[in-house]
Parts: structure tokens; C-alpha cells; sequence
């Protein structure tokens, strides 16, 4: 039978019903390593995460108990403070910042220069997280570090006074910007490329200036790019975790103790040795996360066609 | 065409079921996983009737803080038929909790404990018992000939109703240690009394400015101060239970003098591992209150002090107090795992780590916690040549004189101190006025960790 339906068709359709059976099969493939990593490293975590967020330690159905518990510990409120402040700094800097440094740098004529400054702005990316952090303990100790007539041109002459509780939120900004934010101007400067010449042209024959051109031609066209960045940004801000961690081991303990929620979801698990009170604080940070993206998205029409 | 249909209908039926099956088999391995780390959940072991897991010999893995290396490699070098995997981490060092951390995890996947720790805190009986991880060591493990070696009170840390959990490494009694050549040539005194160590600290700030006789800022610094000064913050009155009063006459009449030091200058703020201290206060010290092994390891391998220079005198104590005391700074303890599948060698390497003349009596930088290998310290101390007359007496009189009042509990009171003073100190707050705060957070912290907190 189908010998015949085959005959019966125009040449060229065998390969067109195979696409329609098993449409992307290729794309599948290319996808399949990652979705088993996804579910590996992202689903089964979470899902483990969950259950225990709702069950105590005997495994049984706990409720909203070990909410209720992380809520009313003493580190609880304060370390909200915490993320709230660093997020602040750290999203309005990276924003400011990485749109500001990606138009500047597609202004730059020279093709050799613009290629010198893309790869300065990524290095610092191509370190490991930890790494690079590690590079900022040496920076901010005024007897060790490279930039010491500055730190003591600020006025601070011991690393105890550098780490100071007030600095935090703004050592943790530099330290953030430093190691991430290089790879999102390589990413807008991409974006900037790809918006139509002819726009550009036509702007400047209107009489745009620079700063015209970019803010309202070149922003807007962004959008999409910005919301995208501020999304995962907002979402690694709030899971803050290794900066303070090494401060706190590098100053012993002086400074970044039980800063951010993710550090006492830590201490829960392995000081207090109660995994379903740190389970609780991780979801909730998991439901942060996806409302903010939630609303990101649904504001900026992330997902609309061009 | 019907049964060109029916093809296609049952090959997209086909496709329908392969996928679904492998949703199916995406959630049943999802379910099997948590199911499977949900059972490892449970790590307490037995805690009275201790149960030894088969014993199968095999490697000896031991974990020691880069001080205690030297212990490792040579009781390597004395047995080379025991295999050992000696590992190097912090030591627990500042209340790092990294031994609590691994132990929780190790409890969870049920493997990958090592047989024998040494951590440099004295606490870490307190959670290692409930954790199910240490062996109780006077049941049959270790003689009690050679247990009753040990300095009076040395193990206690180490007690939890009456089963002994861990062997004290060293003891960490404070003493004054100062800069006899230079005492000498500026015509001071060595100050027996709090009142006296003060009053030198104002005339040293006029005379020689620039000059020390102590340091605040490290996170040991109430273990040095205010333990010695009978500050009753961290009375530990039972498993569960602490007393915490850091606002009593004891602690004040301390934190006032620390202030007042602070403010002529002649206190420092920074830790002496500081690399800030190191560079800028090593050879500025006079006078120094720290435990045994400051000689050791703070001036002699740290600040390289020369040799001649650095004495130990008894600790200052408050005029009209007829019962001296002094403080106590770690010490370090080594413990046994009960999960050992090796526990004769693990229970040999224990016993001559924190006993053998070899590594206690002439290589340890401490004050031995094994009297017998304490002797043996002293006259090493005495004939290496580099300190200034002999240190002896006020160690072995500062043996005896650690105050009992400061006890050992979960939460690590160095960690607390570090987070709730330090930076209010660098500040250029005083002491005095943070001490209902220190009190608040070593209440926080405590209550956090189960404890009954009362005043």
C-alpha cells in the first residue's frame, strides 16, 4: 500500500512526510545532551529541594513548619536586608553600566582598539567564579594589594577596616560587576551590531546626535537583551553565596558571616543540621526567582514576534 | 487509503507512547532519586552501645590542619605498613565548622568518613556525638593506663556523661609573654596584677609610643581576656544549656582595661595572623597575653622573633582575687570515627599522635595535653636555647589555673566575637559598649543551636 501512496505522490515528498512525523529531529539531538543534564543537575536537585522544604526529618509531611522556622530565626530578616541592598547596587550598576560601556564601545572606530577592549572586558569572565574572588581578597588588604595607595588614599589602612559591615554591599557590586559583567557587554555589543545600519543612517540624516541615537533608537531595540540580562542577574543576585562565603573565611570571620539567604540556607544544613529548613529557604528563593522572571517577562513582551 | 490511515494513525500512536514512556521513565527516575536520598537522610548512628562496622582493615585515612602534618608523616615514617591517606584542611580553625560540614554530608551518603581529626577546637564533642561520628574512646579502645596520663581536666572538653569522645592535643593555658632584653633596657617591671599591666601599658604609650602589650582583635581575644577574668558568657550548665552574663563585674572591669589600651594605642586591634600585624606590629611587641603556644608558633615560626628575646611570665591577675586564673585558646582535639573499618590502626596512630615523646614531646608546638609528653616538651623548650630563661614554671603553674567557668558548646563563641565585636572594635567603638550586643548574639546563636539560654 504505501509502495503505491508513494508512486502516487510528486517526487520529493518521502523526505517532506519523514520531517512532518519527527519534525527537528536534528535539534532534538542537539537539545537531548543538555535536557539530561537539566534534569540532572536542575530538575532532580529542585524537586529533592521541595520535598524536603515540606517534610521534617523523620520524612513526614511537614506543612509550612520549616517556613514558619526559617522566618522567625534572628538571621532570617536581616539577611533579606542584605540581598535587598546588594541587589540594588548590583542591578542598577550592571544596567547603567554594560548598556553605557556596549554603546560606547560600538562608537569606537578602530577596529583594533574595539577588539583590544572587548577582550579586556571578558578576562576577567574566563576565571572561574571562586577564582576571581579570590583575586579581590589580595586587592582589598591594604599591606598586600596592587592598589594599595588607593585603598589608603580612602582612608583604610587594615583589610578590617576595608571589609567594614557598610562596605559590603558595595565590595560585593565591584566584585560581581568585576567577574560578570565583561561577558554582557561582549553580549550587547552583538545585539548592537545587529540592529539595521539603515535605522542608524536614517537617524543621523534626521540630525540625531549619539546621544539621541541611542536613546531612542538603539535602548529600545536592546530591550529585549536588557530585560534578559536583568532577569539571570536578578536571580544570581539573590542566590549571593561566594563572595561573602570567602570573605568571611579570609577576614576569619570577621566580616560576611550569615550575609545573604543562600549562606543561612548553608549554615541550617550543616550547622544546625536541619536540610529541611535549608530546603525551605531555597525554594523560596526558586519562587523569587521565577516571579521576577515571571513579571520581567510578561512587562517587557519578552516572547513577542518582531 | 484507510490503511495508509491506519499507518500513519498507529505510527503517530507509536510516537505518542515512546514519548510518553520516557516521560514516564524522566519522573520515575526523578522519584527514584529523591526516594533514594530521602532514605540516606537519617545519619545518626548508635550513640550508647557503640556497634564497630565490620572491619576490613585497608587504608587509614586521617585529616590533620597544616600544623599537625608533621604528626602524620611521622608516625608514617615510624610504621610504613600502615597505608595512610593523610589530608590537609583548615583544622575547624576560627569555628570554620568545615569538620561538621563533611561529617553531615559523609552521614548522608553513608561513606567517606575518616578514621581519625584532629580539629584546633575543643568543641567539636558537642555535635560529633550526636552526628554519630566520634567513638567513644574509654570503652575498650584506649587503656586507661594511658588515659590516666593525661594533665588533670585536660580531656574534659571531650566527656559527654562520663563516655570520653576525643583526645585532647595540647593544652592552650594563657600566660604573659613579653620581650625580656627590652623590659630590661626601658627599666619595666613585669606586671603581676591587671592593675599593674595597665598602668605599664599608659607609660609605655608616653615613653615608647608605637609599642605593644597585647592585641584585641583576634577572635580568640575574650579566650585570652575575659575567660581569664572570670567572664561567665559561656557557662555551659548542661548538654542543651547555657549560662551567658557578658555585663557581670567580670567582664567589665576586662573590656574597660582592653579599652583603655586600645585608645593610647597600646592594645592593637588586628589578629596577630593578620598580614597587617605581621608587617606592622611584629617587632613592636613588649608584652603579650596568649596561650602556650604563642612561643611556638606566633614568635618564633610567625613573627621570627630572634632567639634570647621572648619570656613567659604567670598571667597578671586582678589585685585581692585569691584565686588566680587563666584562659584557655584551643588546644585542639583529635577524634576517632565510629565508622572506622580500621579501627586497631586508627586507634594506634590516635594514642601516638596525642602521647609519643617522638611527635608530642619534641615536635609539637604546643603545651602536650599527655603529662608524660609535656615533661619532655618543657626540657626541650628549656635546652632549645630560645627563650629567654625558662618558661616552665608559669606554664605548668597556668596548667592548673585555667578558669572551669568557660565551657565548650556548639556554637563557637570565636565565630560569634569575630562577626559582633571585631568590626565595631575597628570601628573605634569601645568593648564595654558592645558588650550587652555580644551578649545578644551569643544568646541568638546559642538558641539557635538548640541551647536553653538563661542569665
Amino acid at each position: 500500500m504505501s509502495t503505491v501512496a508513494t508512486t502516487a505522490r510528486p517526487a520529493g515528498s518521502p523526505s517532506r512526510r519523514r520531517r512532518a512525523t519527527w519534525p527537528g529531529r536534528g535539534g532534538h539531538l542537539f537539545v537531548a545532551a543538555y535536557v539530561v543534564l537539566l534534569i540532572a543537575f536542575g530538575v532532580v536537585p529542585t524537586v529533592y529541594a521541595v520535598y524536603f522544604a515540606f517534610t521534617d526529618a523523620g520524612d513526614n509531611f511537614a506543612g509550612l513548619a520549616n517556613f514558619v522556622a526559617a522566618a522567625g530565626d534572628f538571621r532570617y530578616l536581616s539577611a533579606i536586608g542584605h540581598v535587598a541592598l546588594y541587589l540594588v547596587c548590583w542591578l542598577v550598576s550592571l544596567v547603567v553600566l554594560v548598556v553605557g560601556l556596549a554603546l560606547v564601545l560600538h562608537r569606537v572606530r578602530s577596529a583594533g582598539v574595539s577588539r583590544v577592549l572587548r577582550f579586556l572586558y571578558y578576562i576577567p569572565g574566563a576565571l572561574a567564579g571562586a577564582a576571581s574572588v579570590m583575586v579581590w581578597l589580595f586587592v582589598l588588604d591594604p599591606t598586600v594589594s596592587p592598589v594599595s595607595f588607593l585603598l589608603r588614599a580612602l582612608g583604610f589602612s587594615t583589610f578590617g577596616e576595608v571589609v567594614a559591615p557598610g562596605h559590603l554591599p558595595v565590595l560585593f557590586t565591584l566584585i560581581a560587576f568585576w567577574t560578570g559583567a565583561g561577558g554582557w557587554i561582549v553580549v550587547m555589543y552583538g545585539a548592537l551590531n545587529n540592529i539595521s545600519p539603515d535605522l542608524l543612517e536614517a537617524a543621523r540624516i534626521d540630525g540625531a546626535g549619539a546621544w539621541r541615537t541611542a536613546w531612542h533608537i538603539q535602548i529600545p531595540l536592546l530591550r529585549k537583551w536588557i530585560v534578559y540580562m536583568a532577569i539571570l542577574a536578578f536571580a544570581g543576585g539573590t542566590q549571593l553565596f561566594v563572595e561573602p562565603q570567602l570573605l568571611s573565611q579570609a577576614s576569619v570571620g570577621v566580616a560576611g558571616r550569615d550575609y545573604s539567604l543562600n549562606q543561612l540556607s548553608y549554615d541550617f544544613a550543616f550547622q544546625n543540621n536541619n536540610v529541611n529548613t535549608a530546603a525551605a529557604i531555597s525554594v523560596e528563593l526558586l519562587v523569587i526567582g521565577l516571579v521576577v522572571a515571571g513579571v520581567f517577562v510578561a512587562r517587557s513582551g519578552f516572547f513577542d514576534a518582531d | 487509503m484507510t490503511a495508509k490511515a491506519d499507518a500513519a494513525g498507529a505510527r503517530r500512536a507509536t510516537h505518542r507512547r515512546a514519548r510518553f514512556a520516557g516521560l514516564a521513565l524522566g519522573v520515575a527516575a526523578v522519584l527514584a532519586a529523591v526516594a533514594a536520598c530521602g532514605n540516606g537522610g537519617t545519619g545518626s548512628g548508635a550513640q550508647n552501645g557503640f556497634q564497630p562496622v565490620q572491619q576490613t582493615g585497608g587504608k587509614l585515612t586521617v585529616w590533620v590542619d597544616s600544623t599537625r602534618l608533621p604528626a602524620a608523616q611521622l608516625y608514617q615514617k615510624a610504621h610504613p605498613a600502615v597505608k595512610m591517606d593523610i589530608v590537609t584542611y583548615d583544622g575547624d580553625a576560627n569555628g570554620s565548622n568545615y569538620l561538621q560540614t563533611k561529617v553531615s554530608l559523609f552521614n548522608r551518603t553513608r561513606s567517606g568518613w575518616p578514621d581519625v581529626v584532629f580539629s584546633s577546637q575543643n568543641n567539636e564533642a558537642s555535635w560529633a556525638v550526636q552526628a554519630g561520628f566520634t567513638a567513644p574512646l574509654n570503652k575498650g579502645l584506649i587503656p586507661d593506663a594511658t588515659l590516666r596520663g593525661w594533665a588533670p581536666g585536660a580531656n574534659d572538653p571531650c566527656l559527654v556523661d562520663g563516655t570520653l569522645y576525643c583526645l585532647r592535643n595540647d593544652l592552650a593555658q594563657t600566660v604573659l609573654w613579653y620581650n625580656a632584653p627590652l623590659m630590661k633596657q626601658w627599666g619595666y617591671q613585669v606586671p603581676k596584677t591587671w592593675e599593674e599591666y595597665q598602668a605599664l601599658g599608659k607609660r609605655l604609650a608616653t615613653e615608647h609610643p608605637g609599642y605593644l602589650v597585647g592585641t584585641a582583635g583576634d577572635n580568640f581575644t575574650p579566650e585570652i581576656y575575659l575567660w581569664a577574668s572570670k567572664c561567665g558568657a559561656n557557662r555551659i550548665t548542661g548538654p542543651e544549656a547555657v549560662k551567658v552574663d557578658t555585663t557581670s563585674a567580670e567582664c567589665t572591669r576586662m573590656a574597660a582595661l582592653l579599652d583603655s589600651l586600645v585608645q593610647n594605642h597600646t592594645m592593637a586591634t588586628s589578629s596577630v595572623f593578620s598580614s597587617d600585624f605581621d608587617k606592622n606590629s611584629a617587632d613592636k611587641v613588649l608584652m603579650m597575653p596568649g596561650p602556650s603556644w604563642f612561643g611556638g608558633s606566633i614568635f618564633n615560626e610567625a613573627f621570627k622573633t630572634p632567639a634570647g628575646q621572648i619570656a613567659a611570665a604567670p598571667l597578671p591577675q586582678w589585685a585581692g582575687d585569691n584565686a588566680p586564673s587563666v584562659g584557655n585558646v584551643g588546644g585542639g582535639t583529635w577524634l576517632l570515627s565510629a565508622h572506622s573499618a580500621n579501627l586497631k590502626d586508627a586507634a594506634d596512630f590516635l594514642t601516638w599522635v596525642s602521647t609519643s615523646d617522638e611527635y608530642q614531646g619534641k615536635v609539637s608546638p604546643g603545651y602536650p595535653a599527655y603529662a608524660p609528653a609535656a615533661k619532655t616538651w618543657l626540657a626541650k623548650q628549656t635546652s632549645s636555647g630560645y627563650y629567654s630563661g625558662d618558661i616552665t614554671g608559669p606554664l605548668q603553674t597556668a596548667a592548673a589555673q585555667v578558669w572551669p567557668g568557660w565551657g565548650y558548646g556548639q556554637f563557637s563563641q570565636e565565630a560569634i566575637w569575630a562577626a559582633t565585636v571585631t568590626p565595631g572594635l575597628t570601628a573605634g567603638k569601645t568593648i564595654v559598649s558592645m558588650l550587652p550586643d555580644w551578649q545578644k548574639a551569643v544568646t541568638d546563636y546559642a538558641r539557635s543551636d538548640g541551647y536553653e539560654v538563661s542569665q
